[in-house]
């Protein structure tokens, strides 16, 4: 069976197993650029769109970039429309995507997070939601996806609320990304995805933060290694699936995390540098041929 | 002789703000000529299947080989104006005009003919007409500095062809931070140098406070492209006479078409706008300042 063939993605269909990873395409923004042409050669089996929060919010000031030589560091916090204006304006949109769509979500605290869930998840146009949980519980700062305890506690708060899958984004940014897949996974979660961005902050020689948050995350080819351990200690914890992300550049790298235990790999950061990097990764994992154990060998 | 970029546009295939819609996905493009022009290399790359690109609109840019694949910057693709594009059976030929400061425009600087070139675009919105800036246009004023004289000169081109009355004022630093002149072959043309070596000692803001003194201002249009200091007086400048202007700014990007949300650029009217899908070309009135923190990718 070719590695590039349909999947399963806890119910969800997809053409295959390449998808994109949260914030790093904007398809409407896409076809303002590209035309109809993002939907005629859409390059994802899934589209999972940028978070939304419960208010809209302008993001952070700039600048929000930092390049390194294998990667990038990004703080851009997070702009979005607010749950309103993505239900009005950008829902619709999303919806002509000729791929189920997974809505990312994220709030600072349970009781935030509930009715945007209810909200989204009542949408038909919806076949999933991811939760971002890379952010503080206001009633305990503590960052919820780095938390055992906070994780299993949104999972209960959440899990009733949808029959729609939800799947739980995992920072990087711990110990052990397993106890919280663990906990997710018997809080109802059915898959998580991972890595998000790792923690970074870029410095002047004066020492001044260059990016206008001060910090930020670092993405790309640079962390691929670190994203095929967490990738692989996580699909060995857990029995859901898992979308595993993190400096895919090539075909090699989707097979190697697949061969780690991902059901699917997203693309994030190689969007940024061709908005068709996905079509050439997927018809690069497609050419492969399976080997013994997974993967490509070095790549 | 080829049908040039500057003749009237063809209808079909502008979407909103008369912008270019981009083939979707980055392509191979292939050098022709990098030739020296004082301080800087104008690049001139065949775009095979691409379309002609209108005046104020941007490429990502960079080089096939050497560029993200050794752990080294550059790693991400470089936003330039086109400067100079014409079409013709074998594709658009595109000219960028570059200045060596830095990883990726030092990459970039060393190509040799039949090089590959990737780019992505064309991207962004392109400038608008006089008469949609003011209606009592009487013409265009083109304020240029350093290298930022790119998209000026391919929009000079347009609106020659229109037959709209165009001046140029350009500036430059020093003699070792000037070039691309021959972009504006046949043009009227005031040049301000800060060290003296050409025209006018002192701001190319100078020469368009001289031009808009008078009455002159109420049927002025300005296009400005240059480095924040110089769009930012330009950009004062305008809003004290009342004068319409459409600025041509910059700003890191990582993406070049609305994904990365790096390129924010703040709106008088609260938050950012995302300056590779909603400018490169801003109206200087949206802006509350044109001295935004951080500079392109070098």
């Amino acid at each position: 069976m070719s590695p590039a063939g349909a999947v399963d993605l806890c119910g969800i269909e997809l053409a295959h197993p390449i998808i994109n990873a949260s914030g790093t395409f904007d398809a409407i923004a896409a076809r303002r650029a590209f035309g109809d042409a993002v939907l005629e050669r859409f390059p994802f089996s899934a589209y999972v769109s940028k978070t939304i929060t419960p208010a809209a919010r302008t993001g952070n000031p700039p600048p929000r970039l930092w390049e390194e030589g294998a990667g990038m560091v990004n703080s851009i916090g997070l702009p979005n429309k607010g749950l309103e204006g993505f239900l009005e304006a950008d829902l619709p949109l999303l919806a002509e995507l000729p791929v189920p769509l997974i809505v990312s979500v994220m709030a600072t605290s349970a009781e935030q997070f509930a009715p945007l869930v209810e909200a989204v998840a009542d949408r038909s146009e919806v076949a999933a939601l991811e939760l971002n949980v890379s952010c503080p519980n206001v009633h305990s700062g503590l960052i919820v996806g780095e938390e055992p305890d906070e994780t299993a506690a949104l999972m209960a708060t959440l899990r009733p609320l949808t029959a729609k899958p939800l799947i739980v984004k995992l920072t990087p940014n711990v110990a052990e990304p397993a106890t919280i897949a663990i906990a997710a996974e018997q809080g109802g979660a059915d898959a998580v995805s991972l890595i998000n961005t790792l923690k970074a902050a870029p410095l002047l020689v004066d020492g001044t933060p260059w990016l206008g948050a001060g910090s930020g995350g670092l993405s790309g080819p640079a962390v691929r290694t670190i994203a095929l351990k967490q990738v692989a200690d996580v699909a060995a914890a857990i029995e859901i699936p898992v979308v595993g992300m993190g400096g895919v550049e090539r075909g090699s790298d989707a097979a190697t995390l697949l061969a780690a235990g991902a059901t699917a790999v997203a693309v994030g950061t190689a969007s940024f540098r061709d908005p068709l990097a996905a079509e050439r990764i997927r018809a690069e994992l497609e050419a492969l041929q399976p080997v013994a154990g997974g993967g490509s060998g070095k790549p | 002789m080829p049908a040039r970029a500057d003749s009237e546009p063809r209808a079909a295939g502008r979407g909103e703000d008369g912008r270019v819609p981009a083939p979707f996905g980055r392509r191979r493009g292939e050098v022709i000529a990098n030739e020296p022009s004082g301080g800087y290399r104008i690049i001139t790359a065949l775009d095979p299947g691409g379309p002609l690109p209108a005046a104020g609109q941007f490429y990502m840019l960079a080089t096939e080989g050497g560029w993200g694949g050794d752990g080294e910057r550059p790693f991400l693709p470089r936003a330039f104006s086109v400067a100079e594009a014409t079409g013709g059976a074998e594709g658009a030929r595109l000219s960028f005009l570059v200045e060596d400061v830095g990883p990726g425009t030092a990459r970039l600087a060393t190509l040799s003919e039949g090089d590959g070139l990737l780019l992505t675009g064309p991207l962004g919105r392109p400038f608008s007409t006089p008469d949609e800036l003011n209606p009592d246009a009487a013409g265009a004023i083109l304020v240029g500095g350093g290298i930022g004289l790119a998209p000026l000169a391919i929009w000079r081109r347009t609106l020659a062809s229109r037959g709209i009355p165009e001046r140029s004022l350009l500036g430059f630093r020093d003699r070792q931070h000037s070039g691309g002149l021959e972009l504006f072959r046949c043009s009227e043309i005031r040049l301000a140098s800060e060290d003296g070596h050409a025209g006018h000692r002192g701001y190319v803001t100078d020469l368009l406070e001289r031009m808009l003194a008078g009455d002159s201002a109420r049927t002025a249009v300005v296009y400005a492209c240059g480095p924040p200091a110089m769009l930012e007086a330009v950009r004062a400048l305008c809003e004290l006479r009342g004068v319409a202007a459409e600025l041509a700014m910059e700003s890191p990007m990582a993406c070049g078409f609305g994904a990365c949300f790096g390129c924010a650029m703040p709106l008088r009217s609260g938050g950012y706008m995302r300056l590779c899908v909603d400018g490169p070309v801003v109206r200087a009135a949206d802006v509350e300042t044109a001295l935004v923190m951080g500079a392109g990718h070098r």
